[in-house]
């Protein structure tokens, strides 16, 4: 198959109805415009259903009901429109509910900047929501890997019965590039995928069938269903997803996700034509973390992590100071409120540590 | 081999179809890699565009930043705005119609085309951004012009009644850049 | 000769009793949607959509799928169901706090876009789950937790009619306003409850039910002296009767 230039937005929203998506809502924001814009033409030619929510808490309401009948149901939305979807998220999570969801960040807090931004780390990793869920979270770094990682992204969220969040950025989504599309699902795998779920779906039952209980709040005592829950957390160790680019001999280590990340590696090979020994740890499921990569770097040898990211304050740090418990000093070059990483601070950062 | 380039200029000027054209065409027609980044703001019509187009051998790292190979300015705003992002022996292609290069810097090449008044002449004045097009591959030869043709006339495909003023445009432009790199 | 001229509907279990207070209409309400869902035999393909407050405890009694949406948010789980399983029949059921306060802006976008739902509004002028605060629906003068000095218009505006809200919207249906108190006017409620599932079976669009009724709890009265504040100061308020029916037949 040839490869195609698509735009970010565009081409998730491609992947997506690819994985069998076959219901979309979605509130206009600046800059994801594109994914809604694009499931309202392509949704209708697949027997789909597409709808403007009022708002992105009607809209990831809307998702909740049509995931509820076992179809395939994303929304997307940017960082504050992305707040305003907690509740429901926090349903069906709760619920225990398949469904995929996008995040193109931009900057915040608030309002913020339509531009570019990691600013929602924390919100995607910790607490998208009340009450302590998790979330498989996905933070791709090119187009070929938003389209790989939506495409994915169906598949475990049906596996786990629970949302899956796609951690982009205003970069990746409105971005163009050359991307090859995953195969479309067939209308008789779409239909097999759906009719899997019918004995708990919300469709309908005989009376002498089971009856479908969706329950965001448990009757018979919420804390068994944690317990259950967690559980589930605890098999997610399989689903870490990690980059580690040079750094077996590493003096300084890069710790980047996301577009930050793909501006670092290009650093990277400029300093070691210049004799720098940088490496990186790119994170690719920001939840699960990957803390053994971190924990297992040799710190004889490792002089300090460079931790990059677009968030004043950093926020990934978090993560990767609890695996590095000390070991060896974390530095951060930073950028925010839809300002751009450059690829100059990140080498003129790295040199310092280097030659310290 | 990676080539940067940045285009900037007014909303309306035909700044992102540019750089999404030269985008397209190596995606098509070429196995190198390539991104295209468009600035994106509140404004709608009338305000300023730009665009960033990295095209490479290998995996395009950053997608945009402040060290670019190759700078269009279709505007003095843009001008003035973003020459600071060009790097010492980059080239800075200008619309001379309009842009006055004035600068101390003389670590750049300046390619000048007046493509506004080109555009006039040629009897339809939206087609600037396709001669501009045509220096800055003709100046570059970044990528085949046969091959950039082709993406013009594949985006033309439904207003074929468009395409003779675009080919001349393309070809006026191109002879520019060529006579420019001698 | 023994003749059966009432039987308990099968769509509410049989080894429960109901957690409803004493004098509460949803009971009532719980039996007549059974009822209707037999009448029109789509027990195989019917689901709830509950809101939040007491109408949820009737998840416990139902037989048939059912689900509860975040707080007010009712009428966009549903139509994210319906979307997606056209063939099923699909119902929220929700109070006025969640259909009139938190979920307003849903309830309005759903009649707006004239989703193929069917919406069942209990309304009893105050918030009963969490303790008879002040509702949109709450009666000017009406004392409530949060009003102890009763609803002051300059302090807290009017009672909301959602019926007549949503018949300056061009897309509904069928709205009515009925309620539980006599023998005649459940047979109303049900009949009311039949429309508005067959609108949705014909594909006609948003219909509305909404049931004006009592709390005898949080209204602080006997279940008597509820029924006599909902007849003397409730129906002045919430008149009962067609808002609008664009059905055939209808006015």
């Amino acid at each position: 198959m040839a490869r195609i230039f698509m735009k970010g937005n565009e081409a998730i929203a491609e992947a997506a109805v690819r994985a069998g998506c076959r219901f979309y809502a979605g509130y206009p924001i600046t800059p994801q415009n594109e994914i809604p814009e694009y499931m309202a033409r392509r949704l209708p030619e697949v027997g789909g259903n597409f709808v403007q929510g009022e708002s992105e808490v009607a809209s990831i309401n809307l998702v909740y009901g049509s995931a509820q009948t076992g179809t395939r149901s994303m929304t997307s939305s940017s960082s504050c429109g992305i707040s305003l979807m907690s509740e429901g998220i926090s349903f069906i999570a709760s619920a225990r509910i398949p469904a995929v969801y996008v995040n193109v960040a931009r900057g915040g807090p608030g309002i913020g900047a339509i531009q570019p931004a990691q600013q929602d780390y924390l919100q995607a990793t910790k607490a998208s929501g009340n009450g302590g869920f998790r979330m498989i979270v996905l933070a791709p770094y090119d187009v070929q890997e938003a389209v790989d990682m939506t495409y994915a992204a169906f598949d475990i969220a049906d596996r786990d019965r629970n949302p899956v969040l796609i951690l982009a950025d205003g970069v990746l989504g409105t971005i163009m590039e050359p991307i090859m599309l995953p195969e479309e699902k067939s209308p008789e795998e779409v239909k097999a995928l759906k009719d899997a779920k019918r004995n708990w779906a919300l469709v309908g039952h005989r009376p002498d069938e089971k009856r479908a209980m969706i329950e965001p709040g448990r009757f018979a005592g919420q804390e068994p269903a944690n317990i259950e829950n967690a559980k589930l957390y605890e098999t997610w160790d399989k689903d870490i997803q990690v980059e580690e680019y040079l750094i077996d001999d590493a003096e300084v280590v890069i710790a980047a996700y996301g577009i930050s990340a793909r501006i670092a590696k290009s650093a990277i090979s400029l300093l070691r034509k210049d004799g720098y020994k940088v490496g990186l740890i790119r994170p690719k499921t920001v939840s699960p973390f990957p803390y053994a990569s971190f924990a297992n770097l040799d710190f004889g040898k490792v002089k300090a992590i460079l931790d990059v990211e677009m968030s004043i304050p950093a926020q990934m740090i978090w993560d990767v100071q609890y695996a590095v418990r000390g070991r060896c000093p974390i530095e951060t070059t930073l950028r925010s409120g839809g300002e751009i990483m450059g690829r100059d601070q990140i080498l003129k950062a790295a040199k310092e540590l280097c030659e310290r | 081999m990676e080539r940067n380039l940045m285009v900037a200029g007014f909303g309306g000027q035909g700044i992102l179809l540019l750089g999404k054209l030269l985008a397209n065409t190596a995606s098509d027609y070429t196995d190198k890699n390539v991104t295209f980044f468009p600035s994106y703001g509140a404004e709608m019509r009338g305000g300023t565009a730009s665009c960033y187009v990295v095209i490479s051998d290998e995996m395009i790292g950053a997608p945009l930043g402040d060290a670019m190979d190759d700078l269009i300015v279709m505007n003095q705003p843009s001008f003035d705005k973003y020459l600071f992002k060009l790097l010492p022996g980059g080239t800075l292609f200008i619309n001379s119609s309009i842009v006055t290069a004035e600068t101390d810097r003389e670590d750049l090449t300046i390619v000048s085309a007046p493509v506004t008044e080109l555009a006039l002449e040629l009897g339809n004045p939206r087609v600037l951004n396709i001669a501009m097009l045509g220096v800055y591959v003709g100046y570059t030869d970044i990528l085949p012009a046969e091959a950039v043709m082709k993406s013009i006339t594949e985006l033309l495909s439904k207003r074929a009644d468009m395409l003779p003023v675009n080919t001349a445009a393309f070809e006026k432009g191109l002879e520019i850049g060529r006579a420019a790199k001698k | 000769m023994e003749q059966l001229v009432y039987k308990r509907t099968s769509l509410i279990r049989p080894d429960t009793s109901s957690g409803f207070c004493p004098g509460c209409m949803h009971s009532t309400v719980c039996k007549l949607i059974g009822e209707v869902i037999e009448d029109l035999h789509i027990e195989d393909k019917v689901a709830v959509v509950f809101g939040v407050g007491c109408n949820g405890l009737a998840m416990n009694y139902l037989t048939f799928d059912n689900t509860t949406s975040p707080h007010g948010r009712a009428c966009a789980v549903a139509n994210g169901v319906k979307k997606s399983s056209p063939e099923t029949i699909v119902f929220t059921y929700q109070g006025d706090g969640d259909l009139g306060s938190i979920g307003l802006g849903e309830t309005v976008a759903a009649a707006n876009r004239g989703d193929n739902i069917s919406v069942i509004f209990v309304n009893n002028g105050i918030y009963g789950m969490t303790g008879g605060q002040m509702a949109p629906t709450t009666l000017i003068g009406m004392k409530a937790t949060t009003a102890p000095q009763g609803r002051k218009a300059e302090l807290h505006g009017y009672p909301m009619h959602m019926c007549e809200l949503l018949d300056s919207l061009t897309a509904p249906v069928y709205l009515e306003r009925v309620s539980c108190n006599t023998a005649a006017n459940v047979i109303k409620t049900r009949k009311a409850m039949k429309k508005a599932f067959q609108n949705q079976i014909d594909g006609k669009g948003f219909s509305m039910v909404e049931i004006v009724t009592t709390c005898p709890t949080n209204w602080g009265y006997s279940t008597l002296d509820a029924l006599t504040f909902l007849e003397e100061e409730m129906f002045k308020e919430y008149p009962l009767g067609v808002i609008r029916d664009k059905t055939e037949g209808g006015k």
